[in-house]
């Protein structure tokens, strides 16, 4: 009998570096955490939200890098966390560097389409990390089993 | 990837329905219809997400341009929304405060004068 993916064992999924992937990597993320964690549904939608703002960022890396490589995703569970890490090959970038929003009362609020996705995965994973890799960036966001989620 | 963008008109108001999941594929085509009805006149426009199962940072955008557009032309965007999976990040990104967020489309219509059906 075939062995089920368990505890420990590392998933890697590389996607194209294009738009219409980001579904998918939400999709396998999504299985993985439903059938190999603990985590309550709420959680995963939570995680789903964080992986793919993760994803957006890295394809418009690669865009703005102009490299057709393949974003990689790396997923590993055991028994107390869920850890997923997405690797590009863009340029890199320095979050701590992100402007800050203006406050939402201020008018000029409106400007900004645009910065959201990192505020969003710092809200709803238990913990990120954003590393240079050499190549590009890796984001390591990880949920822990128990922990209440997203304020 | 589908995404529903249903155009009808209730009481003077334009009512976008979206349907399925706005990310950074199928944003640009929820854009280009919000330009679309801007340009075709339309500055009453609510955008009703209760067909909508996920939705990230790039679908906030672009509803965040689309209520810059039609405020530029003393025109008001409102949206419907009560599910708690999408409430949950306008709240996060603070944009509960920028939106006036309704239970139904029914309340859109009538709430931006009583308040009624207001849920943010």
């Amino acid at each position: 009998m075939p062995e089920e993916a368990g505890a420990g064992e590392v998933i890697e999924l590389e996607i194209p570096a294009r738009a219409e992937f980001v579904a998918l990597a939400r999709l396998v993320v999504s299985a993985l955490a439903a059938s190999d964690s603990n985590l309550a549904d709420e959680r995963i939608d939570d995680l789903k939200l964080a992986v793919s703002e993760a994803c957006t960022n890295a394809i418009e890396a690669h865009d703005a890098a102009g490299s057709d490589e393949r974003v990689l995703l790396r997923c590993r569970t055991d028994d107390d966390s869920l850890e997923i890490c997405v690797e590009d090959r863009g340029h890199g970038f320095d979050p701590s560097q992100l402007p800050d929003h203006p406050p939402v009362t201020d008018p000029d609020r409106l400007k900004f389409e645009r910065g959201l996705g990192i505020p969003l995965i710092r809200a709803l994973v238990d913990e990120v990390e954003f590393s240079p890799t050499g190549h590009g960036t890796a984001v390591r966001l990880v949920m822990r089993n128990g922990a209440n989620g997203a304020r | 990837m589908d995404l529903g963008l249903d155009v009808e008109e209730r009481d003077g108001y334009a009512v976008l329905s979206v349907r399925g999941e706005v990310d950074v594929y199928t944003a640009p085509r929820f854009r280009e219809r919000l330009i679309e009805l801007v340009g075709e006149g339309r500055h009453r426009i609510i955008v009703d997400l209760e067909g909508v199962d996920f939705l990230d940072s790039t679908g906030l955008g672009v509803l965040v341009g689309g209520l810059k557009r039609l405020r530029s032309h003393d025109g008001d965007l409102l949206l419907v929304c009560t599910q708690s999976r999408i409430l949950k990040v306008f709240e996060i990104t603070g944009l509960t405060k920028v939106f006036s967020i309704f239970d139904s489309v029914d309340a859109a219509v009538g709430g931006d004068s009583d308040g009624e059906g207001k849920i943010i």
